[in-house]
């Protein structure tokens, strides 16, 4: 008696609740990764996977298990050069042979337990740090939705697709190409074949001769299928986002001497959530990188974040950059503006008039939002009264203090709530 | 060669569900003929994914979730993915109907590899010996794991996956240490389990209460008292003592540690007859593949794929090899096998002198007297011949950490074939493989503190993660818990100290 069953239908993630109960166990180590993770990662990069490592000791499960030491008399195969009473230096066998007993060599792996997230899963820890409602995470970890756009034509698809005057078209075609030699060869024979009629009669064995051979080839003819596989065309429809507009993001950065690793790697979060709200908005985002001391540049990613410059502080001067680039590339109605602004809110003092002056009346008008962070544990600096005074006059703008990571998401309810309207 | 008069089975690359049944119907039939006794089997069909859920979960069709579990699953996808390793061909599971699940991604010639070795291999070896008689139940572990996993959530929905989740994590620790290694245990029945469940529940909590208001009151003399001890005698399954007399476990606590350590047990056969089971499947799998090519209904193709791997299965590397890694159980327990085969059929003169009692016997009783009545240790110091030894050039070398240099104590000739069957056997001796660690004794009238006794063997130490485990301990226990060793010269030192409280300050 024997019984076969089939089982591959069943469902396979009969693990994915012992993987979430490790995940969830072992929260603290995976944090950790990912936001080692983020901080080696580009901003456009944020939405995939990741493979993480912890430590293995942290996972290990313990058992009373013998250590070295000891009396161990171990019986190895393969004796080669071996008498009995030998004296041998340790190890036996050299690197291979290790074995002085089972469970002493057993559970000492000193590598990290390294292991793949899946993009929901990282996403799910990056939000986790930010504190996110979870609307909005469902929100931003969902995947765009697709419609569905002619593409042309393939040669393979279902039957409900296939495109009749496109198949039709290639079958008369290679009905074509493949009986031309017999054509030519029947329309030779026929042209023979009435010269030979007028001086002949019908029963002469050469128009006999020629007969039969008309009739082979128009036989030839109709043998080739009318239509055969390879003429099948389907209509081809491929699936594309679809949010259609474009963006683009302007990260601007005080890179100045009073900008450390840490608040850079916090504005880096706030960058990255950013790009990945506008992504599932828009189709095609282009981010522009902006970095300030006195002077601003426009530069690559990696040296925004990871360049570091001192002296004073000009925030202006990235402004004025901002909108340049703005008047040069942008065309508003082209595109949908944004601007991000990431500082510690140090500032020359005369400066910062200026800098409210330029955000009211030559940024604002042209962005769908503006959004100013300030990574400073202390008291706001001048940067910020100014830039308090916008606050009412324009709904477009919106500024946060941070001082831990939790703080960036008041500044995106903001997005989420226009977004919504 | 003999005359091929049957028309060969086909053997193309890709199986299918007919091929599988009509070469299942021919190993079937060889194995009758060769008097194989087996469970009825069910052969699944599975992808690599349900592979490794498998694997995750112990190889059990169904189990609780823990995180460990999750653990191997990431480990082991994370090694099948970047083709570090590949997955085992089967996995086979000791229940009534036998399961055994087939990839899908193997060739048909690997599918009735492992037919023959799964299905009539394994399953007549669990069907047949003395260890998987007595301590598992083939007829129950399904509807037993299907029970521990709806309790298991029952406890998770009631009192919180983290509590659930420590406990199992303490019990895990145990689990070496949670099987009666001499006594025999009585059957898993569902019925019977369910059925005393919640009697247990109420009655045990009763009995342990009992046992602590019954202690003598404090006037009693120290020096009666010290005569009393608790346990009577020392207890081996440590998780059992803490099932029956953890002071402060709450009733649905001690039926988890009882799943525990009834799988534990379940398991713990397997660990005990690697060599035997494994070569059994080996050489039967071998056998009746080859009856088949021999009455003509393999193809040559198929033997070739065939034997392709069983050579990989059954290779012994060297001790100076980069690929040894101790004995390949696979590789000694086929030659054991076949050698007993021989010994029976063609012995020669020292098969006489050793074997007295086989040499030219009928191999298939003797095989099947040695199924049934033997684990790996009792099995090698029963028929490990001479000849094998000299096969495997088989040498014994003393690792004593109080000499400079190791010494090669036997090695393959006419004065070391006993101590070398002798020292192989202990090998495979869990006893010595495993520290021995007993319950010994609790300080009832004391601080309630609990002592396990660990009998060093040949002066081997308790490895690292003994501190852990002692958490472990001392978490189940509520109260402190001290280890200690005791030497052979039966001097007893003391190695720990697990304080613990785990009592919540009651609210005034």
């Amino acid at each position: 008696m024997v019984r076969i069953i089939d089982r591959r239908f069943d469902s396979k993630n009969k693990s994915a609740v012992n993987r979430q109960r490790f995940f969830r166990r072992f929260k603290q180590q995976i944090r950790k990764a990912v936001a080692d993770a983020i901080d080696g990662r580009s901003i456009r990069d944020v939405d995939n996977g990741e493979s993480v490592s912890i430590p293995t000791k942290d996972i290990s499960e313990p058992q009373f298990g013998l250590g070295r030491g000891g009396e161990w008399e171990t019986v190895f195969s393969g004796n080669d050069q071996f008498a009995a009473g030998d004296e041998v230096d340790r190890p036996i066998g050299g690197a291979g042979g290790s074995g002085k007993g089972k469970a002493s060599n057993e559970g000492e792996g000193e590598d990290d337990f390294v292991f793949q997230l899946s993009r929901e899963e990282f996403l799910d820890v990056f939000f986790d740090d930010l504190a996110l409602p979870n609307l909005v995470k469902t929100q931003l970890a969902a995947i765009p939705e697709y419609k569905l756009q002619r593409a042309g034509f393939t040669s393979s698809g279902t039957p409900a697709n296939i495109n009749i005057v496109r198949s039709l078209r290639g079958a008369l075609g290679r009905r074509l190409a493949l009986g031309s030699p017999y054509s030519a060869q029947l329309r030779e024979a026929l042209d023979k074949l009435d010269t030979l009629r007028k001086t002949r009669p019908d029963t002469d064995p050469e128009v006999e001769a020629l007969l039969e051979e008309i009739a082979t080839l128009r036989a030839k003819i109709e043998g080739i299928p009318f239509i055969d596989k390879v003429d099948l065309r389907y209509n081809n429809r491929i699936r594309v986002p679809k949010p259609s507009t474009r963006a683009v993001m302007f990260c601007v950065m005080d890179v100045s001497g009073s900008m450390d690793e840490e608040k850079k790697a916090t504005a880096k979060r706030f960058f990255m959530l950013l790009y990945l709200f506008l992504t599932r908005n828009y189709e095609k985002i282009e981010v522009v990188f902006i970095r300030h001391h006195t002077v601003a540049k426009e530069v690559d990613e990696e040296d925004f974040f990871h360049s570091r410059e001192s002296g004073g502080t000009v925030v202006s001067s990235a402004l004025e950059l901002m909108n340049d680039i703005i008047q040069e590339r942008y065309a508003t109605n082209l595109w949908n503006i944004y601007g991000a602004q990431a500082s510690d809110g140090d500032n020359w003092e005369n400066d910062s008039p200026r800098c409210r002056e330029l955000l009211a009346d030559n940024i604002l008008p042209f962005v769908q939002h503006f959004a100013y962070i300030e990574i400073t544990p202390g008291e706001p600096q001048n940067l910020w009264r100014e830039y308090e005074k916008l606050q009412g006059s324009h709904s477009n703008f919106a500024m946060q203090r941070i001082e831990s990571l939790a703080n960036i998401y008041p500044v995106f309810r903001e997005l989420f709530k226009k977004s919504s309207v | 060669m003999k005359k091929r008069r049957n028309k060969p089975l086909p053997a193309p690359a890709e199986w299918s569900f007919e091929l599988i049944d009509a070469y299942h119907r021919e190993i079937a039939r060889v194995a009758e003929m060769h008097g194989l006794d087996t469970y009825p089997n069910q052969i699944e069909v599975i992808t690599s994914e349900q592979m490794m859920d498998a694997y995750a979960s112990v190889g059990m069709p169904v189990n609780y979730h823990h995180w460990s579990f999750g653990k191997h699953f990431l480990s082991t996808e994370k090694g099948y993915r970047r083709g570090q390793m590949g997955l085992a061909y089967e996995i086979v599971i000791n229940s009534n109907p036998c399961i055994a699940y087939l990839m899908e991604e193997n060739t048909m010639t690997m599918q009735a590899l492992v037919i023959a070795h799964a299905a009539y291999g394994h399953n007549s070896f669990f069907k047949g010996n003395y260890l998987f008689r007595t301590w598992t139940n083939a007829d129950a572990i399904i509807d037993y794991l299907v029970f521990a996993r709806s309790y298991i959530t029952q406890c998770e929905e009631r009192y919180g996956e983290e509590e659930v989740e420590l406990l199992l994590d303490s019990c895990h620790a145990l689990m070496n240490v949670g099987v009666d290694r001499y006594k025999r245990p009585p059957k898993l029945s569902l019925e019977k389990e369910q059925l005393r469940q919640h009697e247990r529940e109420e009655y045990l909590q009763s009995q342990v209460n009992d046992l602590w208001r019954t202690l003598p009151p404090h006037d009693v003399k120290p020096s009666e008292v010290q005569a009393v001890r608790f346990p009577p005698e020392p207890e081996e399954n440590v998780l059992y003592f803490f099932e029956k007399h953890a002071p402060l476990l709450e009733p649905w606590q001690r039926e988890v540690v009882r799943i525990v350590r009834k799988i534990a047990q379940y398991f713990f056969p397997q660990r005990q007859t690697q060599v035997m089971n494994e070569g059994w499947a080996t050489f039967w799998h071998y056998t009746l593949l080859n009856t088949l090519y021999d009455e003509g209904l393999l193809t040559d193709s198929f033997m070739m794929e065939f034997l392709h791997s069983h050579t990989n299965v059954v290779m012994q590397p060297p001790y100076n090899s980069k690929w040894y890694s101790g004995i390949n159980p696979y590789a000694l327990g086929f030659a054991m096998w076949s050698d007993i085969r021989r010994i029976c059929e063609h012995p020669t003169e020292e098969d006489y002198r050793w074997f007295p009692d086989i040499a030219g016997g009928n191999w298939h009783e003797v095989f099947d007297f040695a199924m049934r009545s033997f684990k790996d240790e009792s099995f090698i110091a029963q028929f490990l011949s001479p000849k094998l030894i000299r096969d495997f050039k088989l040498f014994a070398v003393l690792d004593d950490d109080r000499n400079q240099k190791l010494h090669v104590t036997a090695i393959h000739d006419e004065a070391g074939y006993r101590a070398i069957r002798e020292k192989l056997s202990d090998q495979y001796n869990i006893g010595s493989r495993e520290p021995s660690i007993q319950v010994w004794n609790v300080d009832l009238r004391g601080d309630r503190s609990l002592t396990l006794r660990h009998h060093a063997y040949h002066r081997r130490p308790i490895g690292e993660g003994m501190d852990e485990v002692l958490r472990h301990v001392a978490r189940l226990w509520g109260f402190n818990v001290r280890l200690e060793t005791q030497h052979e010269d039966g001097r007893v030192e003391p190695l720990r100290e697990m304080r613990f409280e785990r009592r919540q300050p009651r609210a005034a």
